[in-house]
């Protein structure tokens, strides 16, 4: 679109991951005269955070302003430089088309979030920290999606465990301390499993380079080799995306951590998990996700099914609420759920057919993966905002609460909101025309046909369970709609108040993401022209 | 024959220097009026700081001394890169742990004259036992180096707990030398030579009918060392004594004399047992798990309310490091050039291990209780010395953005994948988890809020200003900490090369 040459786009990568790090720093010092505003040093620094944010979210668009969308197949924007030459790490930093889509999505969240938290300062200590750790944690991310090196990437996976640990642990909610621990310690124990696999890879083939490494195609690592180097960096990454089993600290951080540490952990951070699954895994080490994929989308069907169940017991009143009395229907066991909880329940469903569009090991699978992994961030990420927001309003997210006897009635005591909440939510499950929709189909189109040599009836039967899935997936989205949205609004003394409809803020905050979603699904192609060449070469010799 | 041995004084310049400042202080001590005992502490810092400086001409590592006139290849002091590093990190941290130390002896907590001489005496046999290159001189260097850290143990005014932990220190550590020396003899008997590499090339060439009795020495020559190294279960003196000792003292111990231990047990493994790496190997690694193992979850059980818990965390948290320090020797059996991996993790343990216990040396002068209770809000406080703190522990524990801390792992790691010890990975992997509990735990109570209830015990109403000394010491570790992990080459590059 613009041309630029080939250092200012390398700069400017580079400003994209050193420019949130510095602005972390700068958020910890005291504002310099000139930049003090009048109303105190905290807004100073949210207004700090939201510039810092902006800035890089406007390097991003320039940089895919600049990218050469007739080649997004091979690297671009590249920095090599030699770092710790003893172990072989190398500063080496460059975009393609697999990784340029989750580096926008993930400046775009970052800068709503700031945006979002200027005007809606998080309840909690000193701003100041805040700022500096969500930038940190904006660094983090950007580079693992921007750098090429194992022990880089290993780096910048873990730089945004200390961030969110206390994104969570301070300005959490109830449960907050035991939910940032068990975040912590679950994704730690996985990376550092994950290290094991990647210095395995490392040492065997004697580079931690990953463009060399994939270009290899896992010449010269042995059949074990690439045997225990996927199980371990499959285990780390499973953790993080999260794979069912091995999701339980997600629904207790999502309900615990604040709005944005929500919107960025369903957003950015479970995207590091199937990026590095797509990125490392897939092409270095093939042989190995040869034999493990069958597994991989039994597991990913498995949290398909799981995560809507889940969810459906979430949305259903609990037996002794009001709603239930003199029905014909049989008592069920429903939980009576949080909201915040349910959404995060739905992101182990989503992710799921991620996985699955991985483990199918066709350029259809994967690419839908990578379509659904950036749908799931835009749609998700919207979610835990109106989620959020709701909170303000009403002050709970409990559904039972919330719904009282015959529904919150969103629509009459809030219009826009409610109808934004119903788009968001028809959006989760999968309406063709909206982003949700492309990613779920190309995922089960590659289960139909699975690359040679992965068993055919089995990734049938995965279809068919991923299908059913879905369909529980529309079967809990339209209960929380009817729930939340719809209802009568009860008339006379009890009637509740009218709760104040989107402001202009959340306008700003929101919309981007609705607008997102539309255009994702109605024109698939800007993405997928992106993703498919570079799926392309990380996986040859698949017929498509 | 001619059995005069010429020495290079130049090459033997830093241990040397450090004893004679020791024996110098010792008398100054004598002749100084009471109200200019400070200079001893300034004094002893100078020294050890030219001691330092004399590593400089030393830096290419090619130089030895005392050489058998005969045979010029076989000499006791060699200052090869293996010794130089090492020195520079004992001299270091005997360095900063004097600066540590300064406030202490000045307000009288400490008798100085003595506890000068005894910690210069102490740090110059820490940096004569990298570069000894027989059993005898080794054995003479590690017990200069711990004969000493009993009474400086011990050498606090009016503390109860002290004598009673220098004991104990003492009658295990002096336990472990008589093993030691026995295991020697054995050798001797088999090898015939008390040098390193004459004791590599006689074993294989020993008796067939000595075969038990050279095994059996070696054996009870790692025990020694491995005492001192405080790998588990020779362990258990750690805890008591630091909790004991000055702190200072505690934090010289940690380092210095851990390094000593590690020093030696890497000089023995690989330079005179070379050939026993099937009986040295699987016990290095087996030690090294229990180690990390024992140290990780005895810290993750210390009651962040307890009295010196912040100490007693500090003390087991080194015992799991000391684990990891282990893990590149017991590889070191398997696969080549991984003792420098070894150095370079110690070097970077030495660094921010001396500087977290340079803030928690500052917190103690506020509040003397020694809890990790009362490091909440510190942030609030004083936040340099917590954000300095956050930075070590976030090292020690290995997480971004203490990168060096990171990549010393990674590097300690690299070793084990390369030696295919591929169990001692994932149990390390697993320590490294639950190390960032405790590590993580610490420094979240750093940025809390203030707590609302009465102050805690021991709290006086100092003025928040660190000692000169030690916001000297904090902030040369700090800088030290943030240099290296800018660019961690300056000390991986000796993961890279051979090292001996």
């Amino acid at each position: 679109m613009i041309s630029m040459n080939e250092t200012a786009t390398r700069l400017l990568l580079v400003a994209v991951v050193v420019l949130p790090l510095l602005g972390a720093v700068a958020a910890l010092l005291p504002a310099p005269p000139g930049l003090r505003g009048r109303h105190g040093p905290d807004r100073d620094v949210l207004r700090h955070g939201v510039t810092v944010t902006g800035l890089v979210f406007v390097a991003t668009l320039v940089l895919a302003a600049a990218f050469d969308h007739d080649d997004p197949g091979t690297i671009q924007a590249e920095t090599d430089r030699s770092w710790i030459p003893a172990l072989g790490i190398r500063l080496h930093l460059g975009v393609d088309g697999i990784s340029l889509p989750l580096l926008v999505l993930t400046a775009l969240l970052t800068f709503l979030c700031a945006l979002h938290s200027y005007f809606r300062p998080p309840d909690g200590p000193r701003p100041a920290a805040f700022v500096a750790l969500l930038l940190l944690l904006e660094a983090g991310t950007l580079a693992t999606f921007a750098v090429l090196d194992l022990m880089l990437f290993f780096l910048a996976f873990e730089t945004v465990l200390v961030p969110m640990y206390f994104l969570i642990a301070r300005w959490g909610g109830a449960g907050r301390t035991a939910a940032a621990w068990k975040f912590v310690l679950y994704t730690v124990l996985g990376s550092v499993v994950m290290l094991l696999g990647l210095l395995l890879i490392g040492v065997r083939a004697g580079t931690f380079d990953m463009v060399a490494l994939a270009e290899a195609h896992g010449d010269g690592l042995t059949h074990t080799t690439q045997l225990l180097a996927v199980l371990a960096l499959g285990i780390g990454f499973a953790v993080k995306t999260p794979m069912w089993p091995l999701h339980s600290w997600l629904p207790d951080a999502h309900t615990a951590a604040p709005t944005t540490g929500s919107v960025l952990l369903a957003g950015v951070l479970l995207k590091m998990g199937t990026y590095g699954l797509v990125r490392i895994a897939l092409p270095i080490a093939p042989e190995g996700m040869a034999t493990f994929a069958p597994y991989l989308g039994a597991f990913a069907v498995a949290g398909i099914v799981y995560g809507s169940l889940a969810c459906l017991a979430l949305v259903r009143p609990s037996p002794d609420h009001p709603s239930r009395k003199g029905s014909a229907l049989p008592r069920s066991r429903g939980a009576g759920g949080d909201l915040k909880r349910l959404v995060a329940y739905s992101s182990i469903g989503h992710m799921g057919f991620v996985l699955l569009g991985v483990a199918t090991l066709t350029p259809t699978g994967v690419n839908g993966a990578l379509f659904a992994n950036v749908a799931h961030g835009l749609i998700t990420g919207l979610l835990f905002f109106l989620v959020g927001a709701l909170k303000e309003r009403t002050g709970t997210t409990d559904l039972d609460r919330l719904a009282g006897e015959n529904g919150a009635a969103l629509y009459g005591r809030s219009p826009r909101f409610g109808g934004l909440l119903a788009f968001t939510a028809v959006a989760s499950l999968g309406l063709p025309g909206l982003a949700g929709f492309w990613g779920e189909l190309l995922a089960m189109v590659g289960a139909f046909d699975p690359a040679a040599g992965l068993s055919r009836p089995a990734f049938l039967t995965y279809l068919a369970v991923a299908a059913f899935g879905t369909l529980l997936t529309a079967a809990y989205m339209l209960l929380v709609v009817r729930r939340v949205c719809m209802g009568e609004r009860p008339s006379g003394a009890d009637t509740p108040p009218d709760l104040p409809d989107l402001r202009g803020y959340e306008y700003a905050a929101f919309v981007p993401l609705a607008a997102l979603t539309v255009l994702a699904g109605l024109w698939p192609a800007v993405l997928l022209d992106l993703t498919d060449p570079a799926v392309q070469s990380l996986l040859p010799g698949v017929v498509p | 024959m001619n059995l005069v041995q010429t020495v290079d004084w130049a090459v033997i310049a830093p241990p040397v220097i450090a004893a004679v400042a020791a024996v110098a202080l010792l008398v100054a001590d004598l002749f100084l009026p009471a109200a200019r005992k400070a200079l001893l502490g300034w004094g002893a810092a100078a020294a050890l700081a030219v001691a330092l400086l004399a590593l400089l001409p030393l830096r290419d590592g090619d130089r030895a001394t005392f050489c058998l006139p005969g045979d010029p290849d076989l000499c006791s002091y060699a200052a090869d890169r293996f010794a130089v590093t090492v020195q520079l990190l004992v001299l270091g941290g005997a360095f900063l742990a004097a600066l540590l130390s300064i406030p202490e002896t000045e307000d009288g907590a400490v008798p100085g004259g003595e506890f000068w001489f005894l910690l210069l005496s102490s740090a110059a046999g820490a940096a004569l036992l990298p570069a000894a290159r027989d059993l005898a001189t080794l054995i003479i260097a590690l017990e200069v180096t711990t004969l000493p850290a009993y009474a400086l143990v011990a050498l606090r005014r009016g503390g109860s707990a002290g004598p009673e932990a220098a004991l104990k220190f003492f009658l295990s550590s002096v336990t472990a030398t008589a093993v030691g020396l026995l295991g020697v003899s054995f050798v001797y008997a088999g090898a015939g030579s008390l040098y390193l590499e004459g004791i590599a090339a006689g074993l294989p060439t020993a008796d067939p009918r000595l075969a038990t009795l050279v095994d059996a020495g070696v054996a009870l020559t790692l025990v020694a060392f491995a005492f001192k190294a405080a790998a588990v279960p020779f362990h258990f003196w750690v805890p008591e004594t630091y909790v004991g000792a000055p702190l200072p003292v505690a934090a010289y111990l940690s380092v210095v004399g851990k390094m000593a231990g590690v020093a030696g047990l890497v000089l023995v493994t690989t330079l005179a047992f070379p050939g026993y790496g099937d009986l040295w190997g699987p016990v290095a690694g087996v030690l090294a798990g229990l180690t990390m193992t024992a140290g990780n979850v005895a810290a993750l059980r210390t009651d962040p309310e307890a009295p010196h818990s912040a100490v007693r965390l500090l003390a087991w948290s080194s015992i799991g490091q000391a684990g990891y320090l282990l893990v590149p020797i017991a590889a070191s059996a398997y696969a080549t050039d991984t003792i420098g991996t070894a150095v370079a993790y110690a070097l970077m343990y030495g660094v921010v291990n001396l500087g977290a216990f340079a803030v928690a040396a500052h917190v103690a002068r506020q509040r003397s209780a020694h809890r990790i209770a009362d490091y909440r809000g510190l942030y609030a406080r004083q936040p340099a010395a917590a954000l300095a703190l956050a930075f070590f522990l976030l090292c020690l524990a290995g997480l971004p953005p203490g990168i060096i801390g990171l990549f010393a792992k990674v590097a300690v790691f690299e070793t084990a994948v390369d030696a295919d010890l591929g169990v001692l990975a994932v149990v390390m992997a697993v320590n490294v988890a639950v190390a960032l509990y405790y590590y993580l735990r610490w420094t979240a109570y750093l940025f809390r809020g203030p707590a609302a209830t009465e102050a805690g015990p021991g709290e006086t109403a100092g003025s928040g200003r660190p000692a000169a000394p030690l916001t000297g010491a904090i902030v040369l570790a700090a800088l030290v900490g943030v240099v290296l992990s800018g660019a961690p080459q300056i000390i991986l590059t000796f993961a890279s090369g051979a090292m001996l």
